[in-house]
């Protein structure tokens, strides 16, 4: 049984974690971002960050500096830091743009970070310490839809973008008033900010649907992608930009994470999250449901059920509840413990304003025959 | 700073028929699927040659090969539907799932397509029989196939 924690009957649009997962971020669908503290064995509601006007859609815990980014559909940003009294004050981030932010990401070295917007570009922000604020430059074409969902590359320049015009873009994000000069990755070798590196398709001839979740693998030759055609794809920088999609049997997939080097997790409107393969060849495959379900799914509605309830207790049983932890859909996947390496716990949350934390060693007991990491 | 209110009429407007560089859906073109869609005459030999039903599943995947997913014309579309529900409903009901067994997922996906199209549409006996297919194309590709019938953009 993964560990789950309810917080209301509200929606959880975003989630994050501190560095020791002692704490936790989560947006309840509101202007509000409300931390978490987990003290003698509960979770406690420590603080409510005001200061967005409208709903915050995005979420990121940098680690390491610890510094909370929040972007909202208000159009602004806020990088978040704890005074001394344990306080948290925002630093408001001009991002210069005309649409609601969709996600936020702090780059792996957490000196910048990225922002998506409605506005079809995307915001790379950097701290300018001679002015003493946060700049933003960006990242126009050749994107021609709203920005869904964002990830980094490992070597901290690279950024992959996903969008409502059905196309995955990896671009650079290369800042050079703050950084060295980047190598040379698979993907390319001259990188200056706003060059598309790559561009993806998630439409095979007008077949397809917009992108809801990118991700980069932990050495960040291949990256993943889930479509709203219940699709997910890999393309592989080192294997000449090849893509694989598998085209699944189940409702669309809403967020996707690597959890090693050949596993992926997935979870979306099916309010389970599932395991997929990329096999040597490079082929995707489904390799399991992760939530062993609760009860059993019955198929359909016995008529004789239903008669033999009517008859015995004079009513019907109205069981409306899914075989699945989550009762509704998986909004955000987060990694909880390990790395995309080799994770051993990952987190979930979702419009039934659940989290769960899934760990994989009680995972392998329950799902028999199937090997992790 | 907007508030929210009751009304929603504000959601309908177009705030971006102003913008120059509007994204517009129609770029991929006819590329790949021919635009003349299924031979009728190809078909119907199938469907009166012996034995019946190993021609039906012949005539159902050359139809689903040549559906004319990228045309413009509707026109075109509308004769390659009629083709379809032609082969569709020739098939018996008991031999649904061996058809729908030897076509592979992408063939599905347009049949899927197809099935829903036939629904708009509906003639004598026409339905039952499309539920019949669409039962048996369901246990087979599951709620993704429909899924992809409701998000993509070119239409049969």
């Amino acid at each position: 049984m993964p560990e789950s924690l309810s917080f209301g009957i509200e929606p959880i649009t975003a989630h994050a974690w501190n560095k020791d997962r002692t704490k936790l971020a989560i947006s309840p669908n509101s202007p509000e971002v409300h931390i978490y503290h987990f003290q003698r064995g509960e979770w406690k509601l420590e603080e409510i960050l005001k200061e967005h006007d409208l709903k915050v859609t995005g979420i990121d815990w940098a680690p390491n500096t610890n510094r909370i980014v929040t972007c909202s559909a208000d159009r602004n940003a806020y990088v978040w830091t704890q005074s001394e009294e344990k306080k948290w004050r925002p630093t408001l981030v001009l991002l210069r743009i005309n649409r609601a932010a969709t996600c936020v990401r702090w780059s792996p070295l957490e000196n910048k970070f990225a922002v998506g917007s409605g506005a079809r570009l995307i915001s790379v922000c950097y701290f300018e310490k001679e002015n003493d604020w946060w700049v933003s430059k960006h990242i126009k074409k050749p994107i021609r839809s709203t920005v869904t969902c964002l990830d980094w590359h490992p070597n901290d320049v690279l950024l992959v973008a996903g969008s409502t015009d059905f196309k995955v873009r990896v671009f650079s994000a290369y800042i050079k008033e703050i950084e060295e000069r980047p190598s040379s990755t698979p993907w390319g070798s001259k990188m200056p900010l706003g060059l598309m590196m790559a561009e993806f398709s998630n439409s095979i001839n007008g077949a397809g649907g917009w992108v809801h979740s990118v991700n980069f693998s932990s050495t960040g030759d291949r990256v993943a992608w889930v479509g709203h055609d219940s699709s997910i794809s890999v393309a592989d920088a080192s294997k000449g930009m090849s893509v694989t999609v598998i085209r699944t049997d189940f409702l669309p997939f809403l967020s996707c994470l690597w959890v090693s080097e050949n596993r992926l997790i997935a979870a979306g409107h099916g309010c389970c999250p599932m395991l997929f393969e990329v096999e040597e060849t490079g082929q995707v495959q489904f390799a399991g449901k992760l939530d062993a379900s609760l009860k059993k799914e019955t198929s359909g509605v016995s008529a004789m059920k239903k008669f033999q309830s009517l008859d015995r207790q004079a009513r019907e049983t109205n069981d409306t509840s899914l075989g699945t932890l989550h009762q509704n859909a998986i909004t955000s996947v987060c990694l909880h413990t390990g790395t995309k390496a080799g994770a051993t716990k990952f987190s979930t949350s979702g419009v039934d304003g659940l989290l769960a934390i899934w760990d994989f060693n009680n995972l392998e007991s329950a799902m028999r025959g199937l090997k992790f990491n | 700073m907007s508030k929210n209110t009751s009304s929603s009429a504000f959601r309908k407007i177009d705030v971006d028929q102003y913008n120059e560089d509007n994204y517009k859906e129609d770029e991929c073109g006819e590329s790949q699927s021919p635009p003349v869609g299924p031979d009728e005459k190809e078909i119907i030999n199938f469907l009166n040659q012996y034995p019946f039903i190993k021609n039906s599943i012949e005539a159902l995947k050359t139809v689903l090969r040549n559906a004319p997913i990228s045309s413009r014309n509707q026109m075109v579309k509308d004769a390659a539907l009629n083709i379809v529900m032609q082969v569709l409903l020739s098939v018996k009901s008991a031999q649904i799932e061996e058809a729908v067994n030897a076509l592979d997922r992408d063939q599905l996906d347009i049949l899927m397509k197809y099935i829903y199209r036939g629904f708009e549409t509906p003639s004598e006996g026409s339905s039952g029989q499309l539920l019949a297919w669409h039962e048996k194309v369901h246990a087979v590709a599951g709620v993704g196939c429909i899924v992809r019938v409701l998000t993509d953009k070119k239409r049969v």
